[in-house]
């Protein structure tokens, strides 16, 4: 085989990441435009433009959750079976959310009324927000550890409750969740709508833009002052077999700072993060949606790494028994089958932001009422 | 122990959120092609009645899609929030393909699958043509992921158990992909999806055509549908998926349960025709038996045995009680007495871990299980035999029935005598649900018929589960029950509506609705204007 066990150990951290960052900047987007579909779109006309501006990509990007899903099975089977079964009833939550978007999108236009209209309108947003904010709780819990612990045939058991889920520290986590990606997807409508929505989307940009800002400066000092980190104190080699109950794992007050301190490059990710939604937010202002799209998207970016950052190589750790938290030397699944999805990876991620890429070019206009209303039957 | 009602509502809630998937995937995977057909030909002639004909069952195919889509999810979620120790146990191979699904399939098909709707405008005629090609081919594509992942759980290869990280794990991703069970079910699946699709462009056109509208579009229509769904309905049957039993001990114990074959016989073994068959007995009542049909049909040959499942469960009983012996020594080598005679004791028994592990449903120790118990898990290691035996007998009556039809409608068609034949023409409407009824009885055969396993000899479904409450499958049940059953019935109104409406809803100016009443009519068609359907249709048969 021709990368080491530990090298696929750490580069599959980073492909989750990297699907994970490629869902909050497409989807994630497409859930900030469902979100602000209510409250931007005055009419059903607007609405649609709105729609219509997502119309044809939505559906691939959503591909992006789907993969990251998938890939987390495939890679780290034993996060995907606890976090997944804990998290029993949020996890649900988000995917009742979700079933309002296929549907939302594609039956929505097809029977002219208003009603009929209007309740997919709440359900895509329904569909845009919930999941946005239960993703961003999950982040929350995972930074503050979960009540699990695993038995000696690797059989993981979840020790809280739903409502323990909804924690103030995880539900400002959901909010910056949902406030960038809502954020993105103003910045998104500014670019590809005329007059009146445009406007409107700019003015919501900012205000949520900056109210992210915060929360995420917030959550930091919080994450700093409060929120106690974990520390490995002994493990197997780092290319040894993927076995959990191997390692010696303590409570550290101050252990999501370790990293930082240790690679004061890393800094850069908190920095990226602001800078990004603070670049984002001013260059929207000044009606250059174009670049404050990609300033949107790196902050986006910066936020998920830091939050990556601070906890590597943290998975998923335990509160109830530090033993058994998910690393990322050591929730991982065999050196073969990382191997394989590497290759995969590496043909078919490429290959994708080719063929997106090529549908973004072709479908790319400033979506208009006029255009909407000429073409009635087919568009959303 | 797992709370068994909370396995079991674990199941109900699988099989259900399954099933419900499968109602709309077939007919995305054969329509997909159809689509291409229908766009090729108007690329090819530039007669517009093909692209309106791309457009319209497009939409149809857009009304499937959406929910097809929508119940995907759910299964992406399952089997991390249900069935989190297999997800934990056999993630490592079972994840890989479908994590390899959504990079080389999914993302093809969902990202083009937009274009389709809303790219007629701005792609060229070609470049459109090509996001439709490759909507399908990213449609058939993942279900060909997904059947390998599945075709491993029913005979699992190139994957072996390792007491270390205490799951199995992938040794030839080569032996996983090239499975032969996965290869013959991915080839009868999706002829199965393009039978679901012929027969549903088939049924809706012959609709229009008993009502005398829009003539040109359906019987167009129609023809595509025939011929297609001809090819198809001969690979199905052609190709079936019983050729698969040959591999695997669960297929043969999926053979024997599915024919109802208590005892071995002796070769050529008849054929169970119809019959009472019964667990608690270990018989079938009343069975009517055809002779040498099954050894003929199972084997291909009549000097070779199809084993029973009495003698199956007797070989199952020895695997059980070589699976204590194992569980007892992966016990000995996870406490750390990792000795040279435990490793070797342990590799002795290790294929029939599995085995042992059917006891947990009884026991938290299996190598301490009671005679009783062993018995109980014996009685546990073939499924029950009545839903296979009559599951099977539907799905083949349906594709005969539907071999039938095709082979008539294809055969009148080619004559240019179908629009007479009213009686055909009903028979292919009201045919429409049966390439359901196929699909879905012919799931529940490959899925029932693998228990007790999640995995074929190496995981039981009790073992697989999470460790959730009951109350917890209540709750999540219900709620699967209530949404699934409101999307279905938006799904079947729009579906209704646009069905009925036809290609008019395309609003081009030129079907049946927009004409009606003027002497347009039905142009070019040589059919009967719209306005003497109703006369035309009491003259009928």
């Amino acid at each position: 085989m021709i990368v080491d066990y530990e090298v696929l150990k750490l580069i599959w951290w980073l492909l989750v990441g990297v699907l994970f960052i490629g869902f909050a900047v497409t989807d994630g987007m497409d859930m900030g435009v469902g979100t602000l579909l209510p409250f931007l779109g005055k009419g059903d006309d607007e609405r649609r433009v709105i729609i219509n501006t997502i119309g044809p990509h939505w559906d691939g990007n959503q591909v992006w959750l789907i993969t990251a899903g998938g890939a987390i099975f495939a890679a780290w089977p034993l996060v995907y079976a606890t976090a997944f079964s804990g998290f029993y009833f949020a996890m649900l939550l988000a995917l009742f959310a979700l079933f309002f978007r296929p549907v939302g999108f594609d039956y929505r236009n097809k029977i002219q009324d208003k009603r009929w209209r209007g309740a997919w309108d709440w359900g895509l947003f329904i569909g845009g927000a919930v999941p946005a904010l239960v993703f961003g709780i999950a982040f929350g819990n995972l930074l503050q550890g979960v009540p699990f612990h695993l038995d000696e045939l690797l059989r993981p058991y979840y020790t809280g409750s739903f409502f323990a889920l909804l924690n103030p520290f995880a539900l400002l986590a959901g909010l910056i969740s949902l406030g960038m990606l809502t954020m993105h997807g103003a910045i998104w409508l500014q670019l590809r709508t005329g007059e009146p929505i445009a406007g409107r989307a700019k003015e919501w940009a900012r205000k949520i833009g900056l109210a992210t800002i915060v929360g995420f400066a917030l959550a930091g000092i919080w994450l700093t002052l409060f929120v106690d980190g974990y520390k490995v104190v002994s493990m197997p080699p780092l290319d040894a077999i993927s076995n959990p109950l191997t390692k010696e794992v303590v409570v550290d007050p101050y252990g999501w700072l370790t990293n930082y301190k240790q690679y004061p490059l890393t800094l850069l990710f908190p920095i990226l993060g602001f800078a990004g939604l603070g670049f984002a937010v001013s260059l929207s202002m000044r009606d250059r949606a174009g670049l404050g799209l990609i300033m949107s998207g790196l902050g986006i970016t910066g936020i998920i790494m830091t939050a990556g950052a601070a906890m590597f190589p943290f998975i998923m750790p335990s509160s109830s028994n530090p033993n058994s938290s998910l690393i990322a030397w050591d929730a991982t699944s065999s050196h073969l089958t990382l191997t394989v999805m590497f290759w995969a990876a590496v043909i078919f991620i490429p290959l994708i932001l080719a063929y997106t890429t090529w549908t973004y070019v072709k479908m790319w206009r400033r979506v208009t009422v006029e255009e909407i209303r000429s073409q009635d039957t087919l568009a959303y | 122990m797992l709370d068994s009602a909370m396995i079991e509502l674990s199941r109900w809630q699988f099989a259900i959120t399954a099933m419900y998937h499968f109602l709309f995937v077939p007919l995305t995977l054969g329509l997909s092609w159809m689509l291409v057909i229908m766009e090729s030909v108007y690329v090819m002639t530039g007669r517009a009645i093909y692209k309106d004909m791309t457009k319209f069952w497009g939409k149809l195919f857009g009304i499937n899609f959406a929910l097809g889509v929508t119940t995907g999810l759910t299964m992406e979620f399952q089997f991390g929030t249900n069935w989190s120790y297999y997800s934990h146990y056999v993630g490592d191979v079972f994840g890989a393909p479908l994590a390899i699904e959504g990079l080389m399939a999914f993302f093809l098909e969902s990202t083009f699958i937009g274009l389709f709707f809303l790219g007629w405008e701005r792609l060229t005629k070609r470049q459109h043509l090509a996001v439709t090609f490759l909507t399908a081919v990213g449609s058939n594509l993942s279900a060909m992921w997904i059947l390998i992942a599945n075709g491993w759980m029913q005979h699992p290869v190139g994957a072996e158990f390792s007491f270390e990280t205490m799951r199995m794990e992938m040794v030839s991703f080569s032996e996983v992909l090239f499975n032969p069970v996965a290869q013959v079910k991915f080839v009868h699946t999706v002829a199965a999806g393009y039978v679901t699709a012929a027969m549903f462009v088939a049924g809706i056109s012959a609709f229009y055509m008993l009502k005398g509208r829009d003539l040109p579009f359906a019987k167009r229509s129609f023809s595509v549908a025939v011929g297609f769904g001809m090819a198809s309905i001969l690979s199905v049957i052609l190709l079936g998926d019983e050729s698969g039993y040959e591999v695997g001990d669960v297929q043969k114990v999926k053979l024997a349960a599915v024919e109802a074959e208590w005892h071995t016989e002796e070769a050529p073994a008849a054929f169970t025709a119809f019959g009472m068959p019964s667990n608690e007995d270990e018989e079938t009542h009343n069975a009517i038996k055809i002779p040498w049909a099954l050894g003929l049909i199972a084997t291909r040959s009549l000097d070779e045995d199809v084993v029973g499942l009495k003698d199956l469960m007797r070989e199952h009983e020895i695997r059980i009680r070589s699976g204590m012996i194992a569980y007892e020594y992966l016990q000995r080598l996870r406490n750390g007495e990792d000795t040279e005679a435990n490793r070797g004791m342990f590799a002795d028994h290790m294929d029939d871990l599995g085995y042992g592990l059917l006891l947990k449903a009884y026991t938290d120790n299996p190598a301490e299980a009671t005679e009783e118990q062993i018995q109980m898990a014996v009685k546990d290691s073939i499924p029950e035999v009545a839903p296979l035996f009559w599951a099977f007998r539907i799905m083949v009556g349906a594709g005969v029935w539907m071999l039938f039809l095709f082979a008539l409608g294809f055969y009148y068609n080619a004559k240019r005598q179908i629009q007479d034949k009213r009686w055909l023409l009903r028979a292919f409407l009201y045919s429409i649900p049966v390439p359901w009824i196929a699909a879905e009885t012919g799931w529940f055969v490959a899925e029932f018929g693998r228990q007790p396993w999640a995995i074929g000899e190496v995981l039981p479904t009790t073992v697989a589960a999470s460790s959730l409450t009951a109350n917890d499958l209540v709750i999540s049940l219900s709620a699967f029950i209530i949404f699934y059953t409101l999307l279905f019935l938006i799904e079947m109104y729009l579906m209704f509506k646009f069905g009925r409406q036809g290609p008019s809803s395309l609003h081009t100016g030129k079907y049946h609705f927009e004409t009606q009443g003027s002497d347009k009519g039905d142009h070019s068609s040589g059919g009967a204007p719209s306005a003497t359907a109703p006369a035309r249709q009491h003259q009928g048969d």
